[in-house]
């Protein structure tokens, strides 16, 4: 019998290794069951109907570059008859009883489970985030706030006692690009449970699985006009928001266009909630567990290529754990798997636009520039496409841009703290206040801290977990209003009062 | 030999069991194809212990496992040798002779196997005689009751004494987890059996319901990994017990590749201990080469 081989030596500069001895084979998800048509017209009244502006613009896949179909550009004229349409639809729809209305959403929510597969990799090729999040976060949970508000529609006096909830009338929704379906459901099921009608504006740069949603709506039989898609730009929006036939106007996207829109509805007697941007902080205690506040750091940040307004871009982490997290967060760092979205495999996936990839770039030589030390992933990126290495800059000031400003994108901030006071000092010291993370093994540090963070959602020893029932929203700057859970159907009702039950 | 003395310094840092968890279902997604599927179970082959550790065992039982872990198929030679048959101690002469000339390892579990109830005299004195009959690889397992009752310095002694009776013979530390039931006991035993000398940290007995899971195996490859980097010395992992299929093993070639890397990626750092897992292997190794699954009648029964 051999013997066994000499022990390796113990070697005086240990480093590891990795992907050099097994490498995974690409393993893509087939994209055969997916058919895009060449052009996409306006959902209005239920029907697919040509853009009076004649015009077209092209949606591309971001992780390649290549045209995927060619949208209807919405303008003034449109948007008048989509919101007309759905004024229309208003009446009868209150009329439905909401037991009835739970039925619609109840077909929703089951079709689209029923063609998961087909929406994960039609969201994957027309945002670049990796199938492995559209698979398993986008469009289960997309469909499960098509659940959760079917279970709501017909218990609405049972939220609000006494108070008689009254559906709004039209509402118009503006959505953005980093979770176009999950956005898309997140704005339509609650606004169709409480009684209201839609007319809702897809991201300019990833509008095909809103479009296709309302192939499902017209599969459920929803009511002609009950919900309307326009495609288009910024005018688009302007043209929606400013609208006089809205009731109320749901925002999600920068804090920039958030200001505008309220000044656009400000005296209409419009109601209004915003979802805007964040600068969310990880606050990392020393007694916290450190290798599973890694995961939770790098899920905060890299989830979406960063692309969340609750990402956790800034890292406050106790001065006496400084180096030895930061060297556990340079190798887990390197694991992360850059590349194909389509890729099963694939943890990070595209930027999703040019002028994103350059607002990134800007800011992280802005940082480099104001001192901050630059860490990347070492990793292979695509020739074509828009891509960017997982990065973290440590050695940030509390004033430099990198620790201000909203990046949306692969960028961690690292910064330092030394008491539990200047934690919360620093991680409030933000013009915005959507999500916070507290990293401790302590419970009751985490209800002190929670108690005096200035922020919508604070996640402990987790990050960015998402449920239906849980409401989502912000402070400051990064909006107002909840969405989500109780708090957020009362975005979407009047309350009348003065009628006590029985 | 010197060590720690005090329970504090068998500190170790809290686990969060639902991140923990979390981390490794989320690695179990991984999708693994083709070549790299190829290779990573022919790679779980040469990492496997053969395992037979029944009151029923007999020479020829033993002698037919050695067989099968010296060529696993005889048709294939390109499929490589298993890392070792593990029997108990008065079964080493067979295996050692049936083994002979090969490059598969003896292993004999000793020290009480399975529950570690009787006086250290005896448990050493049952590691030495294993070692004389010519075992190369000694699986011992921890006083569980001594854990448990929080005397940590009696359960770091133990492992250092068998660790010193074992001379050459590579020592794996089974830490039993399924009866330490929590993640944070599990780390803080990882730590006392690599401050104790132990060459290889394994999951269970395959005695005790649940054996080896894959976040109790992420956790502790993690302190393995952390060790290497402090201290500069190599430890191995060896995940026993309820590990019956190809996903499974794959799966858990992912938490290496992906926790400690290239490094453990061999039978010298990471084992499987198994006894029904390697024909399902083999069935998928077959059905790789040839397109088509083999009847499962194809595949010796040891």
């Amino acid at each position: 019998m051999a013997k066994h081989a000499e022990k390796a030596e113990s070697t005086t500069n240990p480093e590891l290794k990795f992907g050099g001895v097994w490498k995974y084979d690409p393993a893509p998800e087939s994209t055969d069951h997916v058919v895009i048509a060449p052009r996409h017209e306006l959902f209005v009244g239920g029907q697919w109907v040509k853009p009076k502006s004649g015009e077209y613009f092209a949606t591309i896949d971001p992780a390649t570059e290549r045209p995927l179909s060619e949208v209807a550009l919405a303008l003034d004229k449109d948007v008048d008859a989509a919101v007309k349409a759905a004024q229309k639809a208003f009446p009868a729809w209150r009329a439905r009883s909401g037991e009835d209305r739970a039925r619609y959403l109840f077909r929703i929510a089951r079709m689209l489970l029923e063609r998961a597969r087909e929406f994960a990799v039609l969201e994957t090729l027309d945002n670049g985030k990796p199938i492995k999040e559209t698979r398993d976060t986008d469009v289960p949970l997309a469909a499960q706030h098509f659940f959760y508000h079917a279970g709501w529609a017909d218990k609405l006096e049972l939220l609000f006692p006494g108070e008689r909830p009254e559906p709004l009338g039209v509402v118009g929704q503006v959505i953005p690009w980093n979770f176009p379906l999950l956005m898309a459901a997140w704005k339509v099921a609650p606004a169709l449970a409480a009684g209201n009608t839609v007319v809702l504006k897809p991201a300019e740069t990833s509008p095909l699985t809103a479009l296709r949603l309302c192939e499902l709506f017209q599969q459920a039989g929803l009511p002609p006009g009950v919900v309307n898609v326009v495609t288009g730009d910024g005018r688009t929006g302007q043209a929606l928001v400013r609208h006089p036939g809205l009731a109320k106007v749901a925002f999600t996207g920068s804090t920039e266009v958030g200001k505008e829109i309220q000044k656009a509805v400000a005296g209409r007697g419009v109601e209004l909630t915003l979802e805007l941007g964040g600068k969310a902080a990880h606050l990392v205690f020393e007694d916290a567990a450190l290798d599973q506040a890694v995961e939770g750091v790098v899920r905060g940040i890299f989830f979406n290529q960063g692309h969340v307004c609750c990402a956790g871009s800034r890292l406050l982490v106790q001065e006496s754990v400084h180096d030895l997290f930061v060297d556990k967060l340079r190798r887990r760092m390197q694991r992360i798997r850059v590349g194909n979205p389509l890729d099963k495999n694939t943890d990070m996936g595209a930027i999703h636009s040019r002028p994103q990839l350059e607002r990134i770039r800007e800011l992280v030589a802005a940082g480099v520039d104001e001192g901050a030390s630059l860490h990347q992933a070492q990793c292979e990126l695509p020739a074509k496409g828009f891509w960017y290495a997982p990065t973290m800059l440590t050695g940030v000031a509390m004033s430099h841009r990198v620790a201000r400003e909203e990046i949306f994108g692969p960028v961690l901030s690292v910064l330092t703290f030394r008491t539990p006071e200047e934690a919360v000092e620093k991680a409030n010291n933000t013009s915005y206040g959507l999500s916070a993370g507290i990293w401790t093994d302590k419970g009751a540090r985490i209800l002190w801290l929670a108690e005096r963070m200035r922020a919508g959602v604070v996640w402990h020893n987790t990050f960015n977990r998402f449920d239906a029932a849980s409401p989502f929203g912000g402070f400051q700057e990064s909006g107002f209003g909840r969405e989500g859970g109780r708090q957020g159907l009362r975005a979407y009702v009047r309350l009348q009062g003065g009628l006590l039950p029985g | 030999m010197a060590g720690p003395s005090s329970p504090v310094e068998f500190r170790v840092p809290p686990v969060d069991a639902v991140a923990l968890e979390t981390r490794a279902a989320d690695l179990a997604t991984r999708s693994i194809k083709k070549n790299a599927k190829v290779q990573g179970l022919r790679l779980a082959v040469s990492m496997m212990d053969l395992t037979t550790l029944e009151g029923m065992d007999s020479p020829g039982k033993v002698r037919q496992l050695c067989g099968k872990a010296r060529r696993p198929l005889p048709t294939r030679p390109d499929v490589p040798p298993c890392a070792a048959v593990c029997v108990y101690p008065d079964l080493v002469p067979v295996a050692v002779a049936a083994l002979r000339g090969s490059s598969v390892q003896v292993a004999s579990v000793a020290t009480g196997f399975p529950a570690g109830r009787t006086d250290r005299a005896t448990k050493l004195r049952e590691v030495e005689l294993a070692v004389a009959a010519g075992a190369t690889e000694i699986d011992m397992v921890i006083d569980r009751g001594a854990f448990l009752a929080g005397r940590y310095g009696q359960v770091y002694d133990e492992i250092c004494a068998i660790k010193a009776a074992c001379g050459d013979a590579h020592l794996k530390v089974i830490l039993e987890t399924g009866e330490l039931k929590t993640y944070d006991n599990v780390r803080r035993a990882c730590r006392i059996a690599l401050l104790a000398g132990g060459d290889f940290l394994k999951t269970s007995t395959g005695k005790v319901t649940p054996a080896s899971t894959l976040p109790v195996v992420l956790l502790m490859l993690e302190a393995v990994r952390d060790h290497y980097l402090e201290t500069g010395r190599m430890v191995g992992v060896k995940a026993a017990g309820g590990i019956r299929t190809s996903k499974d093993a794959l799966r858990y070639l992912v938490l290496v590749a992906e926790t400690c890397g290239d490094l453990w990626l061999s039978p010298q750092w990471f084992r499987f201990g198994a006894s029904s897992l390697l024909n399902d292997v083999l069935l998928q190794l077959e059905k790789e080469r040839t397109g088509r699954y083999q009847r499962p009648t194809d595949f010796s029964a040891d």
